[in-house]
């Protein structure tokens, strides 16, 4: 009567049914445009809403299947949400079947709406048709919340006991979800599980196992509990092996290969750790490694798990042997999938079974030549945990050839690892040095930044291969400009080692002729270069600056130096202005400034230096400075000066050294205790510890700001046996009192006086820093003269007063002597 | 949760089933299809079957003009997941006769019937493939109005 009623309302409305499903497929996929495909759709959804909002019963679930496929396409169908409800409520079997994909796929536990959905699917689960059960589990186990799971917990338990198999087993899922949901809720459904695996259909044993499984590895208390289940699981595994042919269950000659998978799975979690367990699994998983067929990929699928199990478990070490020459034979499979699972999993044993591994070196070397992307990429990563002492030569052979023609989204990572298994294991320095020439001109522009001061820092501490590396790298900038960290490791190379370069010292391979201006004509066209980033340029602006010491072009350099105080770029001209000015007022501490860098520590953490630029003077700077010790060092470290001064408790801080040693040098760390060698003047930020004004004007201050020549005249402070001190002063800005003066030693008598060693001593009150003197010859005949800065600090404007202690070899014979400077002009510490 | 979801797509990127065994917002819906479809459509055809997205492994292959996508988490077997779309492909083919393409268009929701029956809640729920097709064929049965699968539409050439 209803139908009679709904279908005279209709005709009246002159309302059609709605379209079928298969009619509206049809006409969407005529649609020649996207706006055309959205005019229609958005047609039928007013349509369809029009028909929801009339509470039509008969072509609800038309309509829902309708809007479940325009979400597909895209487009929103939420308000078809409460519409499934209804279906599901339905008595009709076609309602439910759908009312339940609908709230699958438009329902989530997001939506307050689904717990609507709980006591339907209550209903549901004591239904009297199995298919209806079936539709409830299969909607609660895929996406019940933890509020639905705790009030069907129970349901499900029942069904769990059920000798309906396809009950049985769909609630043994349920019953996984409900746990992954509500873990509390695990204990419950332990008693169900007593005779689970007693079951003969493979639906019900696979889902069992699924559970199992799941419990075991929540719950350890579970896990010891179902150890004893391992005889069984070993019995069902050997009876689907040795089991003929069975047509329901056959796979390419494998019976049930899902369900060997699975138990091969929870035999590995009972097996772990625990030595009864594994030896009672032991022949079984041999039996499946030896038998099973592997000319299909199912085969090797069973295979792949077992060969997990083994090396999960304590197996003992034939059969773990046995593990990886079968991933070895993967390795050889033309089959990809099959090689690049054997590279995954080798990955993960490589660290636990390194000599196993290592016997397959040569077969995961040739996966790098492999096309496909994900070979290539695990058998690089696995190439270089490989890599050892032993194997370094040929590993890195291969890798390098990998480098020069790997795809780009390899090379920054490759190139990484050559560095890393380098620094590691390299035979010799030459060896390393010539390897990471070859990573920076095949993959220069690829290599990460942090590399380029790891380099430098690498190359500084290979003292002996300076003369080598310097020419190798020069060499290279003749090639090719354009990789950037190339460009800047060679440019801060030949700034430091340039002289080398052009004394042709080399001793590794043939020495090249190049002239100063050879050099310099480099260094500038990198400057000019389009190619050149702006941190390329700053590094030869620097390199540039640098040899200013070393070559004696100076005039040239200055030249240069001057043209960039008006360059555009703010970096360069500060850096050019600087150098400007080092020129021209500060010209006696350009020497000192420029030095040829010491050897680097390495910090504790290892990792990559930092470069700090101060003043423009780009130097790699250690976490740790381990320059000037704190004031407060014991009076024990400076033990003839103090004697000297009669006792008096004066804090003596040792002198920086001059990086070429002389043999004082051996002497001076005797008198001061651990001397760190300092780099020159412009110091990184030093710890807390240090009395601060060590780095008034160093900091990001420009070292140079105008200082005020407050016209302090000049004195001698010593003269004797040829040998006069003159001492120049300053004032430090911005902290006036810091009084700065400059010794300028020289030597009238006609023979050299070598290894000078100036030290200074002051008075308690004072502190005093010495910086690194010009050179250690002073010359014959005033030819020339050695400079070195001191830095006093006088904070309590005290009378400056200080002993100084000469020590140089004069005519082959070692000179030493001590004087008391107490003629400062007023002007220099008030 | 062993399997995170399962795509099909076709070789334009067009949207066939989907099916999620995670609860995720209608967003990250759309853009996992989005980046799977073009993480797979870009892949070399003699690639292997495998990738790694994110946290995830994706198992793809290509069935005729139809992408079937699995995503699953790291410690689950690739070459296992393989053989589960295959088992997937051979029930559809069992099911509708010769599955193509439109057959999956035009029947989606019986392709989630049957998908429903084969896989829960990211697992595997039946290992016969006998047992899945009686258990469709079953409700087909219960159905009060039936809609047998629908023959292969004969577009007219003009439209195509």
């Amino acid at each position: 009567m209803r139908c009679l009623l709904s279908f005279f309302v209709c005709v009246w409305q002159n309302m059609p049914a709605p379209i079928r499903l298969r009619e509206l497929i049809r006409t969407i996929r005529t649609a020649r445009t996207q706006a055309e495909e959205r005019e229609m759709i958005q047609k039928e959804c007013a349509a369809i809403r029009s028909s929801f909002r009339e509470e039509d019963n008969t072509y609800r679930c038309r309509n829902v299947a309708k809007l479940l496929y325009m979400h597909m396409l895209g487009y929103p169908a939420h308000f078809g949400q409460l519409e499934c409800l209804k279906l599901i409520a339905s008595q009709k079997f076609t309602d439910k079947r759908i009312g339940y994909l609908g709230a699958m796929l438009l329902l989530d536990e997001r939506q307050d709406v689904h717990l609507l959905m709980t006591n339907c699917i209550k209903n549901d689960l004591n239904h009297s048709t199995q298919y209806v059960q079936g539709l409830a589990l299969c909607t609660l186990g895929c996406m019940g919340s933890s509020e639905m799971c705790r009030d069907l917990a129970g349901e499900v338990e029942k069904l769990l006991k059920t000798s309906n198999s396809y009950l049985r087993k769909k609630a043994a899922l349920c019953a996984v979800h409900v746990i992954r949901k509500v873990p509390e809720l695990m204990e419950m459904f332990l008693p169900a599980t007593k005779n689970l695996l007693s079951e003969k259909n493979h639906g019900v044993l696979h889902t069992s196992v699924v559970l199992l499984t799941e419990m075991c590895e929540r719950s350890p208390d579970m896990l010891a509990h179902f150890r004893k289940l391992v005889p069984q699981l070993v019995r069902i595994l050997k009876n689907l092996i040795m089991s003929g042919y069975s047509p329901e269950h056959d796979v390419s000659g494998i019976s049930d290969p899902f369900l060997q998978v699975r138990i091969l799975r929870l035999l590995r979690i009972l097996g772990k750790g625990d030595d009864d367990s594994s030896e009672a699994m032991n022949d079984i998983l041999a039996q499946v490694a030896t038998n099973t067929e592997t000319s299909k990929n199912v085969g090797n699928a069973i295979l792949y798990e077992t060969v997990l199990t083994i090396m999960d478990i304590k197996s003992e070490s034939g059969l773990r042997v046995l593990a990886i020459n079968i991933l070895g034979r993967f390795l050889l499979n033309n089959d990809k999938n099959i090689r690049y699972v054997a590279l995954t999993s080798l990955l993960k044993t490589v660290q636990t079974d390194h000599n196993a591994v290592q016997r397959h070196r040569s077969t995961i070397v040739d996966c790098l030549k492999d096309l496909d992307v994900s070979i290539k990429r695990r058998a690089m990563e696995l190439s270089f945990a490989l890599v050892n002492g032993n194997n370094i030569r040929g590993m890195m052979k291969e890798l390098l050839y990998f480098l020069d023609s790997c795809d780009p989204e390899f090379k920054a990572d490759c190139a990484s690892g050559v560095f890393l298994a380098a620094e590691k294991y390299a035979p010799s320095k030459r060896w390393h040095i010539d390897t990471i020439m070859r990573v920076l001109t095949t993959a220069g522009s690829y290599v990460r930044d942090d590399s380029v001061p790891n380099l430098i820092q690498l190359i500084t501490n290979s003292v002996e291969m300076h003369a080598y590396t310097v020419q190798r790298l020069y060499k290279a900038l003749l090639d090719d400009i354009s990789q950037q960290p190339l460009v800047q490791v060679a440019s801060w190379c030949i700034g430091e080692y340039g002289d080398l370069l052009i004394s042709g010292q080399c001793e590794e391979e043939e020495p090249i002729q190049v002239t100063e201006d050879e050099v310099l004509d480099v260094l500038e066209g990198l400057l000019v270069s389009n190619l050149s980033s702006p941190v390329t340029r700053g590094y030869s602006l620097t390199a540039i600056m640098k040899l200013s010491t070393r070559f004696s072009s100076v005039n040239r350099i200055k030249k240069v130096v001057s043209i960039y105080g008006s360059s555009i770029d703010v970096e360069l001209q500060q850096r050019a202005v600087e150098y400007n000015a080092l020129f021209k007022k500060y010209d006696h501490m350009r020497p000192a400034l420029l030095e040829r860098m010491p050897i680097m520590e390495k910090t504790a953490s290892n990792g990559p230096t930092e470069i700090v630029q101060t003043n423009g003077e780009a130097e790699p700077s250690v976490v740790e400075p381990k320059h000037l010790p704190p004031v407060g060092q014991p009076a024990s470290q400076g033990n003839d000066l103090l004697d000297l001064l009669g006792g008096n408790d004066v804090p003596v801080i040792p002198t920086t050294m001059p990086t070429k040693p002389a043999s004082a040098g051996g002497e001076l760390l005797d008198l001061l205790g651990d001397l760190s060698l300092g780099g020159p003047a412009p110091a990184p930020p030093a710890p807390a510890s240090q009395p601060p004004f060590l780095l008034d004007g160093l900091s990001s201050q420009p070292l140079f700001n105008d200082i005020a020549a407050a016209g302090i005249p000049p004195m001698t402070a010593y003269n004797k046996n040829g040998l006069k001190i003159d001492f120049t002063f300053e004032r430090a800005n911005p902290n006036p009192n810091v009084a700065v003066i400059t010794i300028h030693a020289s030597n009238s008598t006609e023979a050299d006086m070598t290894d000078f060693v100036f030290q200074a001593a002051v008075p308690k009150t004072f502190q005093l820093q010495l910086l690194s003197p010009s050179s250690n010859v002073v010359p014959a005949l005033n030819q020339g003269t050695v400079t070195q800065v001191i830095r006093v600090l006088n904070q309590q404007k005290q009378q400056l007063r200080m002993r100084i202690k000469l020590t140089y070899i004069h005519k082959g014979s070692a000179v030493q002597d001590l004087a008391e400077v107490n003629n400062f002009p007023p002007q220099s510490w008030q | 949760k062993h399997m995170r979801f399962l795509l099909l797509f076709s070789r334009q990127g067009k949207l066939r089933l989907q099916k999620w065994f995670t609860p995720i917002t209608e967003r990250e819906k759309k853009k996992i299809i989005r980046d799977m479809t073009t993480l797979v459509l870009a892949r070399q055809p003699r690639s292997c079957n495998f990738l790694q997205w994110k946290d995830l492994k994706i198992i793809y292959k290509r069935y005729a003009s139809l992408y079937f996508c699995l995503a699953v988490e790291n410690q689950e077997n690739e070459l296992l997941a393989l053989e589960v779309i295959h088992r997937y492909v051979e029930l559809l083919d069992k099911y509708f006769g010769n599955v193509c393409e439109l057959d999956i268009i035009f029947n989606f929701e019986k392709a989630y019937f049957i998908l429903d029956e084969f896989l829960m809640g990211g697992e595997i729920q039946e290992t016969s493939k006998q047992m899945v097709n009686r258990c469709i064929e079953a409700s087909d049965m219960l159905q009060e109005v039936r809609y047998p699968p629908t023959p292969r539409p004969v577009l007219p050439v003009a439209q195509l």
